[in-house]
């Protein structure tokens, strides 16, 4: 399981990036990406997804289909 | 530290205060200048002076453009954009829109990494030697990035120790940060504050993000109505100068805002800086999309006149971009973009910014003595009976009357009755005359933006303009060439006055203007 950043509605803000818990986002090309291996949703850690709660975008995160 | 928990404003005791508005405000015991510049006196945002308030607040705004509208005619600021994330989601603002042509905040055409941002600011101050505040105004929050914010005033105190560093934040996660703001001297803070009434704040922010959750509603509103109001009156211990921005929302914070500024005033908020709201459907913000509008100049300038005795207000704010550099009301970020300031050979050189800005100061004396000396010999008007109006003046600064009509990009509003001329505020205007030509279009909108006053002050005006603003109503006058503003103002109202006193004119109420919506950068 893990979520997925749409690039075309990424703004490049970094909001998410500090407030994943595993360290699973990084910048690239002034947007930002999730490490699938990485991702938890956050199960484990918090009740939400970070990433998802935190992003100024509406669905611009979203599950990684599997 | 004070208690600061204790004097939270309680929902209830500010819903039983509405009716108690007109009583007059307790001034804090440190006080900026507003409780000692004298009744009906206008206040440290717009023109006081060192006699106006104690020698170490003068020294902390005496050349920050922002918090002395003197000072913003000779001293430049600039902003970097190291903070783009945002811990809340206000209606008015959209993050994703970014045209070079447009400013408003929240918006920046280039995020800088704290080293980048630092050599870009080396770059200007080089350039620009009368640069001398740098601040940190997202295009996020300042605070929401308390990382790269500060690093980068870590290295820029090391780097250009001259450059007074200040801040702005929606005051969520203030409070936890003071300590490294007074860690840095940052003297200037800024916060938006939009309300002290959750109730009203629900309108105006969906959601925050808190202690890993997203917030919304009124709980939302409530902690960051708490956070804002314990931010300030830390900071106010700490005697951190404090400016509050608000964005005033026809229907939903209009006549509130008057609380607001009773509030913050109580808690020791040096400046209030009341802004219009902007927007329009094409900046993809919840009220843009929505229909809300914005004010009227009218009803801005009526909730910026019922807070005056409240806190200082700030009347010379353009609504400037997170990634702005130069003087208030230019923009020459287009100079310093990353591509450019590689290329730059930056010499930090102290000696040579002190001894131009001795030469800034010394001009900015100089014309401030001239300026006292001249009103001291204007005539006040005789029978006046109580008329005040509002004139337009076109300057190119020097606070003279030294502009043409059709060069202005902006006229300064000044409101006159006998014997006092008051800065009031600026209108945006599109430029009327490219190259020595007018062009008709662009003249409607400005008689939009200046419709409510009964003069325009100008250097020169052509025949076209000069009979489209009489059939509007507004006088150009063109016989006060290169005179101090308020002298040529108080010179005109006389003149005015006099001729309604002998009935060769009928003195009439003006109109009302509108404000022009995403005020553009510097015309290129």
């Amino acid at each position: 399981m893990s979520l997925k950043i749409i690039a075309d509605l990424c703004t490049g803000c970094s909001a998410c990036e500090p407030e994943c818990p595993n360290e699973a986002i990084s910048e690239k090309k002034n947007i930002f990406i999730i490490d699938p291996d990485k991702c938890t949703e956050c199960e484990g850690d918090y009740d939400t997804s970070q990433c998802v709660a935190v992003c100024p975008v509406d669905h611009c995160i979203l599950p990684l289909a599997a | 530290m004070q208690s600061a928990a204790a004097s939270y404003v309680s929902l209830d005791a500010l819903k039983s205060n509405r009716n108690a508005l007109a009583e007059p405000v307790e001034a804090p015991a440190h006080a900026g200048c507003g409780t000692s510049g004298g009744e009906g006196k206008a206040s440290c945002g717009t023109s006081d002076g060192p006699d106006d308030m104690p020698a170490d607040v003068w020294n902390k705004v005496k050349n920050h453009p922002c918090y002395s509208e003197e000072a913003h005619h000779h001293y430049a600021r600039m902003h970097v954009a190291v903070a783009p994330a945002c811990n809340i989601q206000c209606n008015y603002c959209n993050r994703k829109y970014d045209c070079s042509n447009e400013s408003r905040p929240g918006v920046v055409s280039q995020k800088l990494t704290p080293e980048q941002a630092v050599k870009k600011v080396v770059a200007v101050a080089s350039e620009i030697p009368q640069m001398t505040v740098l601040g940190i105004a997202g295009p996020g929050d300042s605070l929401a990035s308390p990382k790269k914010t500060f690093e980068t005033f870590r290295m820029l105190q090391e780097q250009a120790p001259d450059i007074k560093l200040c801040l702005s934040t929606n005051g969520l996660a203030l409070p936890g940060l003071v300590d490294e703001i007074c860690k840095y001297n940052i003297d200037h803070v800024t916060i938006t504050i939009n309300m002290v009434d959750p109730e009203v704040g629900a309108k105006i922010y969906p959601w925050i993000f808190w202690d890993h959750r997203r917030v919304t509603g009124v709980e939302a509103a409530t902690i960051l109505h708490q956070q804002q109001m314990l931010g300030l009156e830390m900071l106010t211990a700490r005697g951190v100068l404090t400016k509050i921005n608000s964005v005033l929302i026809p229907g939903i914070n209009d006549e509130h805002l008057i609380e607001v500024n009773r509030e913050v005033k109580k808690r020791g908020a040096f400046l209030h800086n009341i802004m219009p709201l902007i927007s329009e459907a094409e900046h993809g913000t919840v009220f843009g999309l929505t229909g809300q509008r914005g004010p009227t100049a009218q009803e801005l300038k009526a909730v910026q006149d019922a807070c005056m005795g409240g806190a200082n207000l700030m009347r010379h704010c353009r609504q400037c971009r997170a990634d702005a550099v130069g003087l208030l009301g230019e923009d020459r970020s287009e100079e310093f973009t990353l591509d450019k300031i590689e290329e730059m050979e930056v010499v930090y050189d102290l000696d040579r910014r002190r001894s131009y800005q001795d030469r800034v100061e010394a001009e900015r004396q100089a014309q401030h003595a001239a300026k006292v000396e001249a009103l001291a010999a204007t005539q006040d008007a005789g029978a006046a009976d109580g008329i005040k109006v509002l004139v337009a003046v076109a300057t190119t600064g020097g606070g003279r009357v030294n502009q043409h009509f059709g060069h202005a990009d902006e006229f300064q509003i000044f409101e006159v009755s006998a014997g006092e001329a008051l800065f009031v505020g600026h209108r945006r205007v599109d430029l009327f005359c490219q190259g020595g030509y007018g062009e008709d279009e662009k003249l409607p909108s400005i008689v939009t933006a200046i419709n409510d006053c009964h003069a325009v002050l100008v250097s020169k005006i052509g025949a076209c303009p000069r009979d489209e603003l009489k059939t509007a109503g507004i006088e150009p006058v063109d016989n006060y060439v290169d005179e101090f503003i308020e002298k040529a103002a108080l010179s005109w109202f006389a003149d005015y006055t006099g001729r309604v006193a002998r009935g060769e004119t009928v003195h009439v109420a003006r109109g009302d203007a509108s404000i022009r919506q995403g005020a553009f950068t510097a015309a290129a």
